[in-house]
């Protein structure tokens, strides 16, 4: 045991640090928060100078639907991390009130805005930019019966999980699932 | 990394590269961390280091949207300019700190 411990350590002095090279970042879920993760993701890899593929799947699809991409939610109910401005609990029945999805998505979108996150068509725009990639999964867009032409100029094909996997080729490589 | 001359003058400079003071900057010393980059500042360069110096001057929190909007370049231009770190990099060469924002 204590040969092994000691042999870790030398060799964490001797690591030669490998900075990631590729991000695959899969986002599958279709709310504001969930979005935006994978988009700040990928832009911020792009930024750093990672190769970055953003792949949308299931209800992750609302994303890159011309249609929907620029109305997405966050849910007001089940959400135990939801609070009222200034703190308070928000309780789910409140959530269930006509409006108040819509009402709360609209104000987060609005604070985000203030940070300089852009809504999202906009951030696929500075993702694309800088040399990011955008895909659908092949499986949702059947299952949701979209095509190409319905979903958002940025998004570059339409493809299957084969084709998702061979696009992680090459060392330092991840592959992430928001 | 502490004091070091760059292009005639005397800059301290912290552990990533980035200078401590904006005062000790100056064009040359720009054009000096650029070639470290790998870049050859054109006057585009210039306008978008200058813009980031006045935006950080004034206490702004700088994002490539920023840069975007600016009317200087777009988001595109940028990454051109400024292959492999859009802000990161511009930041370095404008001789102002690390950029604290994730977008």
């Amino acid at each position: 045991m204590e040969t092994n411990v000691q042999a870790n350590q030398t060799s964490t002095k001797k690591v030669e640090k490998k900075p990631l090279e590729k991000v695959l970042i899969i986002c599958a879920k279709g709310s504001i928060e969930d979005v935006y993760a994978a988009l700040v993701m990928a832009n911020g890899a792009v930024m750093e100078g990672i190769e970055a593929k953003l792949f949308f799947t299931f209800f992750g699809m609302d994303a890159i639907t011309t249609k929907q991409m620029n109305k997405l939610h966050t849910g007001t109910i089940g959400n135990p991390a939801m609070r009222m401005p200034g703190g308070l609990p928000f309780p789910s029945i409140l959530g269930m009130l006509p409006g108040v999805e819509a009402g709360v998505s609209s104000m987060m979108m609005k604070q985000m805005e203030k940070l300089d996150i852009p809504p999202v068509d906009e951030f696929m725009d500075m993702i694309t930019a800088g040399g990011g990639e955008i895909y659908a999964c092949k499986l949702a867009a059947d299952m949701f019966g979209l095509e190409k032409k319905d979903l958002s100029e940025h998004v570059k094909d339409i493809i299957t999980v084969g084709q998702f996997y061979e696009m992680a080729d090459g060392d330092r490589t991840q592959i992430i699932f928001t | 990394m502490g004091q070091t001359v760059i292009a005639g003058v005397s800059v301290d400079l912290n552990d990533e590269g980035y200078l401590n003071d904006p005062s000790q900057w100056n064009e040359e010393v720009a054009a000096e961390i650029a070639k470290e980059e790998g870049i050859d500042l054109t006057d585009k360069h210039f306008e978008v280091l200058h813009f980031l110096r006045d935006k950080h001057a004034a206490g702004e929190q700088l994002t490539i949207r920023k840069v975007g909007k600016s009317g200087i370049t777009d988001i595109k231009g940028l990454y051109q300019l400024f292959p492999g770190g859009p802000l990161k990099k511009s930041s370095r060469i404008a001789g102002i700190p690390k950029p604290a924002s994730c977008v």
